[in-house]
């Protein structure tokens, strides 16, 4: 889909934007992250991170949602 | 084929009343339509078998036409994971007994949060039931520069949009109008699904016995489903799963996945829609001012500052507000009690008036204003959005003892009362989690705890300057805090075991709460406890007076002290001296336990008639003196230091509290967990005190 390196959401510094490209989850996991927007070819930005670095706050289809990183790291990325 | 069932009626022959339920994702202001619909009309029940709440009330339509609104519990989606989300989808599929199929949907929209919300309007659809759009807070959309074409939403999607600035009343004859119309066509099938899932979708529809209208969107739902949920799918005869098994498997050789296929279909429309129907700029906009906020507010130096603040707040708050109708409550208990004194000549009917059923009912009504400045606050944090804000803060803390940042708030509530902290446990999806979080948060120390530390302390040290008093005071509190969050960790290894769910959190921007809503709910929420803990707290308070009171002493001169020793109560509290004699206590301490068993700050004036003292919470004096004289028959005293932090750290552990119990039972749906409560709580107070006890005699104090 991107001619751009696979990599996984949890490692993304702030500010960075991606879009993703598949997931690496349970059935059911991969289903919740899918009904909330972040869907495969969804651009998000990641906005901040909890102050103790866990979870992320994602904007993706113009809401904010957060997820923990350990969930975040089987969402597979491209940088945009 | 098909079974009837009452969605194959046609709603004529159910009666005037037009029965419309509103739906919609979580924090789009249906709650707001819903109150400024139905103003007061409104009742708060159950769902028959789940702890769902059920919100109905009554409305007209633009020409005097009675309605009948259903507020069906917020959700992203039909895919059920949380029974607040099961109801949702089985009154819709006409599955919940006692609840009619809606004959029309209001599906509230946030404008601002377009192409989320429209998931939800998408499965609606799909469910081939009438909808009516409310497209709500297209003023935030707007100041954000999102402008919605509606004559091309309605187009697109089919059923009526009404333009919404709910807060503000706008819309509202409109969507009067609108939900007046009558018949309205159900909507063409919308999301365009892959042709061999389609097919698969009539194939299976055909199998399933219910009514036709429904039998295409059940049918997705289940092929929906991952294998675990399917397996626990009890509506439907075990060759309906194998058959969704076997088109699952067909699927999957197909390469379609069948759980993520129809998502990515409907979000696929969505675009589409929305691309056609808003105008914007780019898709990373500016910051807004919600954005700004939470980069104080969610910091990592000021946010901790602010949700320290903030909770520091809420508490001064709890403790300050509420102490007056709490006095006031005391004294006008006090007053009735004396005044049926004054009319009743002395007797067992008078007893049971005044210590029975009034010193009962105080003793709920008493916390009453503490619970419902708890429940205001809650409802603010809520309506404002900072409550997710406190979840994403404490979430990385609470993942030590693997609960998740929706579980802080319900603790946290707990030290004030466990009761609206157990009830606040509604918004934590995951099952297991819930359930984890409903057993530990009586252990956090609440209110009612405080009589019995005041007490404690003044006999352990008479003289104690306010710095010890409040360092011992909030040792326990830590005490309290440690044993929550160790046995919430011991629950998810061993009893409530599961894997770590997903926390997906979404975050709302910041709003101006609507004090009218607050209020509201926090009404709602303390007739609930009134009304179901009262009546169990009633019942128990006339059986605790009766173990005190019978039988009567044979001579009648006795004391009021030889009394309750002769008493079941007293004979109770022999009875367990063995097993209270390893943490220090004679038989008066006993009955002092079994008195309080219902509400733990009774153990003071139980404690006060034990010992034949007048005595309350004001003026302990007496009672702190008389304890501290209190020597065994060998002469040794009975309240030595190990004594008095073995019964604080007992009273830190213990359930003791029959309201919570009653709580707990309607939260949980059955007795076993409440139950259950009593016993591990009782348990770990026994071993708390015994291990304060025994272990400082093993280290040679006293």
């Amino acid at each position: 889909m991107s001619t751009g390196t696979v990599e996984n959401l949890s490692a993304l510094p702030l500010g960075q934007r991606g879009r993703v490209i598949g997931f690496d989850l349970p059935p059911e996991h991969r289903q919740r992250l899918l009904e909330m927007g972040l869907t495969v070819g969804a651009e998000f930005q990641v906005v901040r991170f909890a102050p103790l670095g866990d979870p992320i706050d994602i904007k993706v289809r113009g809401y904010h949602l957060s997820l923990r990183k350990h969930d975040a790291a089987g969402v597979q990325i491209v940088r945009l | 084929m098909s079974a009837p069932s009452q969605a194959g009626l046609p709603s004529a022959t159910r009666g005037a009343v037009r029965h419309v339920a509103i739906a919609g994702n979580p924090n789009c202001g249906k709650t707001t339509i819903f109150n400024a619909l139905t103003g007061m009309r409104q009742k708060v029940g159950n769902y028959p078998g789940v702890t769902v709440e059920k919100k109905t009330g009554h409305f007209f339509g633009s020409h005097g036409e009675a309605m009948e609104l259903l507020d069906l519990p917020g959700s992203y989606s039909l895919q059920v994971r949380s029974p607040d989300e099961a109801v949702a989808r089985d009154v819709l599929l006409s599955r919940q007994p006692d609840t009619p199929r809606p004959d029309m949907v209001i599906c509230v929209v946030d404008a601002s949060n377009l192409e989320r919300n429209l998931y939800l309007v998408a499965q609606m659809l799909e469910l081939q039931i009438p909808v009516v759009v409310a497209l709500n807070m297209v003023d935030v959309a707007e100041k954000n520069g999102v402008v919605i074409d509606l004559m091309a939403l309605r187009e697109k999607l089919g059923v009526p949009v009404i333009p919404m600035v709910a807060t503000k009343g706008v819309g509202f004859i409109e969507l009067r109008q609108a939900v007046s119309r009558s018949p309205l066509p159900p909507p063409p099938v919308c999301a365009q699904m892959p042709i061999v899932l389609e097919r698969e979708v009539m194939a299976l529809a055909k199998a399933l016995h219910v009514a036709p209208e429904v039998a295409r969107g059940e049918a997705l739902l289940l092929l929906t489903l991952h294998d675990q949920a399917l397996e626990e799918v009890a509506h439907h005869e075990r060759p309906v799963i194998d058959a969704t098994l076997e088109a699952q498997k067909r699927l999957r050789l197909a390469g379609i996945d069948p759980l993520s296929a129809p998502v990515e279909a409907r979000y696929e429309w969505i675009g589409q829609i929305c691309a056609a129907v808003t105008h914007k700029g780019g898709l990373f906009d500016a910051q807004s001012v919600s954005d700004r906020l939470d980069g104080w507010l969610t910091h990592r130096v000021w946010g901790w500052v602010a949700f320290l603040g903030i909770m520091a707040l809420m508490f001064i708050f709890i403790f300050s507000v509420a102490q007056y109708p709490m006095d006031w409550i005391d004294s006008g208990t006090a007053a009735v009690s004396d005044w049926v004194k004054d009319m009743l000549p002395d007797s067992d009917l008078r007893g049971l008036l005044t210590d029975g059923v009034i010193a009962g009912v105080g003793g709920v009504v008493i916390f009453l204003p503490q619970i419902l400045v708890l429940f205001f606050f809650l409802g603010i944090l809520e309506d404002t959005g900072y409550m997710a804000r406190a979840a994403f803060i404490m979430d990385r803390l609470m993942s030590k003892v693997g609960l998740h940042g929706k579980s802080f708030i319900p603790m946290l509530s707990s030290l004030a009362c466990a009761i609206p902290g157990i009830m606040a446990t509604r918004t934590i999806e995951n099952r297991k989690d819930r359930l984890v979080t409903i057993l530990v948060a009586p252990l956090m120390s609440c209110s009612a705890r405080l009589p019995v530390y005041a007490i404690m302390i003044a006999v352990l040290l008479p003289v104690a300057s306010s710095l010890q008093k409040a360092g011992i005071m909030l040792s326990m509190y830590l005490v309290g805090l440690f044993a929550a969050f160790g046995m919430a960790w011991v629950f998810k290894k061993t009893l409530l075991r599961g894997e770590t769910p997903m926390l997906l959190l979404e975050m709302p921007p910041y709003r101006m709460p609507s004090f009218a809503s607050v209020i509201l709910r926090m009404w709602e929420r303390g007739l609930i406890f009134l009304k179901r803990a009262g009546t169990v707290i009633l019942a128990l308070s006339i059986i605790l007076w009766a173990l005190a009171t019978f039988p009567k002493p044979a001579d009648p001169e006795a004391t009021p002290a030889e009394a309750i020793a002769q008493s079941f109560a007293g004979r109770m509290g022999h009875a367990i001296e063995p097993l209270i004699k390893p943490l220090g206590y004679d038989w008066k301490i006993g009955i002092g336990l079994i008195g309080s068993f219902a509400a733990r700050e009774v153990f003071v004036s139980t404690m006060s008639i034990v010992y034949n003292v007048e005595s309350d919470d004001e003026n302990t004096e007496p009672l702190r003196d008389t304890m501290s004289a209190e020597r065994h028959a060998d002469g040794t005293p009975v309240f030595t230091p190990l004594v008095c932090l073995g019964l604080m750290v007992f009273y830190v552990l213990a359930m003791q509290c029959i309201s919570t119990v009653a709580v707990v039972r309607r939260e949980t749906n059955s007795w076993r967990w409440p139950l259950f409560q009593i016993a591990y709580m009782t348990s770990l107070a026994w071993l708390g005190a015994f291990i304060v006890y025994q272990g400082g005699r093993l280290l040679g104090w006293q």
